[in-house]
């Protein structure tokens, strides 16, 4: 084995690719600014409790006890960032997209809805304007709206002023009506709630406190969410995946371009002197997948090294299979790279298509967005994609915190399509004229 | 020194080269003339490894080309005619590459290489890039990337053309300078007067057929010029479109 060639030809190519700056920071700074923003979006650190929030407008037209204070518990809500505008601008806004949905009470909302929780009859209707565009925030917003009316309208309905001439009203009414056992009763719940109030009255007002809106029907019982990363302390931290899934990207699109300069050299005199040298097939693509291999890691590291120091990225699992699957799929870049340039015959045509499949492998691999939120079928499918087991192996070892066991499968695929790829690579590489 | 015997090479239905043979001695300069798709470059290819031949057999010594390949790339040196140059890398970035392939590192190399650097007056140019090269520099370096493993047969395919006059002339020292160290050189080229200045002898090729193969002494005497003697042998036919 001819090592001293080998050595050689890995320095060039490490030389050709530091005399390409373009090729450098695209291969670089420009992964690491996209997975900036894919970060940011889809939540950053999990420190920034504004992001993420659902924007809504709540355009309260009835100005009662009742959509005063829904409009406020809604404004309290970490879920939601809420504007409170008149009908047209909220209207205006969601047509925009700058709100994703707007709920309206309208005149006399708060009286009726108290009735009508008494009576079942005469119910107002709160009109939500949302925006076809969005899925989930409209039917957030309809939960949280459920909650806090059950739990204002009732409050109101047995404690508030209104409630309490609306139950008188309710008892007046049932004593018109003919006497029934269920009459009763309800005549007999209605004079209790009555002397409630009476007796919380007297003792706010001996304890000299405000005796309005006391209690009213709340859900019975709390949630208390965790996230469940490496650990209990540790947000989720959204640039660990983008990260990822850019690497991944980036890194492989440089591997095509590594192809296409094979294709080029070709076509160059500089392939009649490679082939006048005492050089083997054998040592000429092991060096190039050598080589691509290391410029592969440079980049990863890179890349990496970024996340952790600006985007507070931690291998919170481990690190042998961080490293694992880091070089695996440096590996398979270079092997992909190889078959690329054996495959192909003209270098624009050969970029062309094989970008586009790099797309398409990135695409249905989780890089650009999370697999788990693809249609189980194509979720299914993506696991027949590498780049999907490089982002769930990369998500392992970063936030998700798994051990080395969890890296083994992904490093095994990854190692495994490599091998296709060189076996396709070296059945199609000419060396002979 | 070199032998080539009954020589073929065929691509698909055309035959490059017919049953060549010839023999070159050792410190002989000799040109290989011939109008296009003559068959010189296949010729070229042959000698120096990269194509490989469906009859007869070269020899360098006692060194087969179909027995050893290997042994005969170490003792000789191509200067393709296109440009065997990473134009984003210094002169001696490329060579250290070239010098590698042989297997070349070290200090060894880097003597070498400061003494090819040195023959093509390129010594204080080492570090720029070749992009900034003029076409004249680019193809002395090309020669230069070829001297590095100190090959016994030095095989220039065309190593002038497209250089101005002057260049031309400084090429012409650098091989008479390798000639003068007693280099064994076999040359290709469309230009007469440089087979001329620089031959001891010649071979005119055409068809993949050797027409002529004598001194160009004789050939001057016979034809009056090698222009002449060309012509003569190879006719006034156009040859567009023709390959190798």
């Amino acid at each position: 084995m001819n090592t001293v060639a080998i050595v050689a030809l890995i320095r060039n190519d490490m030389r050709l690719y530091f005399a390409d700056r373009r090729a450098v920071i695209v291969g670089v700074l420009v992964p690491i600014l996209i997975a900036a923003f894919f970060g940011y979006v889809f939540g950053g650190t999990g420190r920034n409790e504004d992001a993420g929030r659902i924007p809504i407008a709540v355009v309260d037209e009835d100005q009662s006890a009742v959509s005063r204070a829904i409009t406020s518990d809604l404004s309290a809500d970490k879920l939601l960032q809420v504007t409170v505008l008149d009908r047209a601008a909220a209207r205006a806004g969601v047509k925009a997209g700058k709100q994703n949905a707007a709920a309206v009470f309208p005149k006399r909302f708060g009286e009726q809805a108290t009735r009508a929780l008494f009576s079942g009859r005469d119910k107002p209707q709160v009109v939500l304007l949302v925006d076809p565009s969005q899925i989930a925030g409209p039917r957030v917003i309809e939960g949280l709206l459920a909650q806090y009316s059950m739990q204002e309208i009732s409050k109101e309905a047995f404690t508030g002023d209104a409630g309490r001439k609306i139950m008188d009203d309710f008892v007046t009414d049932l004593d018109r009506r003919e006497q029934t056992a269920t009459s009763a009763d309800l005549r007999t719940l209605l004079q209790s709630a009555r002397r409630l109030n009476e007796r919380r009255d007297g003792a706010a007002g001996a304890a000299g406190a405000d005796p309005q809106r006391g209690f009213g029907l709340t859900i019975p019982y709390t949630t208390a969410s965790t996230q469940v990363t490496a650990r209990d302390s540790a947000p989720y931290n959204s640039y660990a995946h983008s990260f990822a899934g850019m690497a991944v990207q980036f890194i492989l699109l440089a591997g095509i371009d590594a192809g296409v300069l094979l294709l080029l050299t070709r076509q160059r005199g500089i392939w009649q002197r490679l082939r006048s040298a005492p050089l083997r097939r054998s040592e000429f693509i092991l060096a190039r997948l050598l080589a691509t291999t290391l410029i592969s890691l440079f980049q990863f590291t890179l890349i990496y090294l970024a996340a952790a120091l600006v985007f507070r990225v931690r291998i919170e699992g481990s690190w042998l299979g961080f490293a694992g699957v880091g070089i695996a799929f440096c590996l398979l870049n270079a092997a992909f790279g190889l078959m690329v340039a054996t495959l192909g015959r003209s270098a624009p045509t050969t970029r062309g298509l094989a970008n586009m499949a790099t797309l398409l492998l990135v695409m249905i691999g989780g890089a650009w967005v999370p697999a788990f939120v693809f249609p189980r079928w194509l979720q299914s499918a993506s696991l027949y994609a590498p780049t999907r087991w490089a982002v769930d192996g990369l998500d392992g070892a970063t936030w998700r915190g798994l051990p080395f066991d969890s890296a083994i499968l992904p490093i095994t695929v990854l190692i495994g399509t490599a091998a296709v790829c060189l076996t396709v690579a070296i059945w199609r590489f000419r060396w002979e004229e | 020194m070199l032998q080539v015997e009954q020589l073929s090479k065929r691509y698909g239905d055309r035959l490059a080269v017919d049953a060549i043979s010839f023999a070159i001695g050792e410190g002989e300069t000799v040109g290989l003339l011939g109008p296009n798709g003559a068959g010189k470059t296949t010729v070229i290819a042959m000698i120096s490894g990269i194509a490989q031949p469906d009859g007869g057999q070269v020899s360098l010594g006692d060194v087969l080309v179909t027995k050893d390949a290997d042994a005969l790339k170490r003792r000789v040196g191509l200067v393709p005619q296109d440009l065997a140059l990473y134009d984003e890398l210094s002169a001696w970035a490329n060579l250290q590459l070239f010098g590698g392939l042989y297997g070349l590192g070290g200090d060894s190399l880097r003597r070498r290489a400061d003494d090819a650097l040195a023959l093509v007056g390129l010594a204080d140019r080492r570090n720029e890039r070749v992009k900034n090269f003029s076409g004249g520099m680019k193809r002395r370096l090309n020669i230069a990337g070829a001297l590095l493993h100190d090959p016994d047969l030095i095989l220039l395919d065309e190593p002038t053309v497209g250089v101005d006059p002057q260049s031309r002339n400084a090429i012409f020292d650098n091989l008479e300078a390798l000639k003068s160290r007693g280099k064994t050189l076999l040359y290709t080229t469309h230009y007469m007067e440089e087979a001329e200045r620089l031959c001891d002898r010649v071979l005119i090729l055409d068809g993949g057929r050797i027409l002529a193969n004598d001194s160009v002494v004789k050939l001057m005497q016979q034809y009056g010029n090698l222009e002449a003697a060309f012509m003569q042998l190879t006719g006034h036919a156009l040859r567009d479109g023709a390959e190798a």
